[in-house]
């Protein structure tokens, strides 16, 4: 039977499981843009998206230029991979990128999850990574809600209009 | 383009309902369009219409960011006076234009 009717969006749950600045801030700008247009957010840490969340790591997050064919220089030159390889290309290519993101009025990470948080978006840590990584709750920004399993994660997934986004 | 009337005043809106012009904005009109959001205005309310409209005269991108810097209300605040789609709503309310920004 065909059914055309369509839903609202009512609540979406992103996954963040990797830890460069583009892959946080992925997760982080949709989650603000979801809690913005009044839909129930929540967010969820694992692996190396950890840092995202981990109060000595989440304003120092960097971008990998080794092994990414978009990576450009300034005026749109090439990056060869070997140059991404020095000492220090890494960490200045990083700084650069934040930079250009506060010119464009994007907050830090923390401010980002505060924002997040203020519009009752809900930040949660994965239990197993946490422990592979030896991550407590201490070591975690004092918004994050919890550590939880991957049981509490599909719990709060119920309801119609839910989606589930992995960035 | 459509019309609505708000309190006797006939105003210019686009499809999402929208002004397109916002020299036609009174507090009476702003009002209007909040019972329609489901919105009550307070005092409060109207600072951060204010500071709203102050802004995009100048020409400044609006973000949810920049509203909890701007000193009038913080954003757990702005969330709670305009419940559900905060930019949303209070750029509506405001009579500019709906805030094109990401964050």
């Amino acid at each position: 039977m065909e059914n055309d009717e369509k839903y609202k969006l009512k609540k979406v749950l992103l996954i963040c499981s990797k830890g460069t600045i583009e892959d946080v801030y992925a997760a982080l700008v949709m989650g603000n843009g979801a809690v913005m247009e009044g839909i129930e957010t929540k967010l969820f840490f694992t692996f190396f998206g950890l840092d995202a969340i981990t109060k000595k790591r989440m304003n120092h997050l960097h971008t990998s230029t080794v092994g990414n064919p978009a990576m450009r220089m300034p005026g749109n030159l090439p990056f060869p991979t070997w140059l991404g390889g020095l000492p220090g290309v890494e960490a200045g290519v990083s700084a650069m990128m934040r930079k250009e993101m506060e010119k464009l009025d994007i907050p830090n990470v923390d401010e980002f999850l505060e924002l997040i948080v203020a519009g009752g978006g809900e930040l949660y840590a994965c239990k197993l990574a946490s422990d592979m990584f030896g991550i407590t709750k201490e070591d975690l920004h004092d918004d994050v809600k919890g550590i939880i399993t991957v049981g509490d994660l599909y719990e709060m997934c119920d309801g119609p209009g839910t989606q589930i986004i992995f960035t | 383009m459509a019309t609505k009337n708000y309190g006797g005043v006939s105003v210019d809106v686009n499809d999402e309902g929208y002004m397109t012009d916002s020299s036609q904005w009174t507090k009476k009109v702003a009002s209007g369009i909040a019972t329609d959001e489901g919105v009550v205005l307070t005092d409060k309310h109207f600072e951060v219409i204010d500071f709203i409209r102050t802004k995009v005269a100048d020409g400044a991108t609006l973000t949810i960011r920049g509203i909890n810097k701007s000193g009038v209300v913080n954003a757990k605040e702005f969330y709670q006076m305009f419940p559900g789609a905060p930019l949303k709503k209070s750029t509506k309310i405001a009579g500019v234009p709906k805030p094109e920004s990401c964050i």
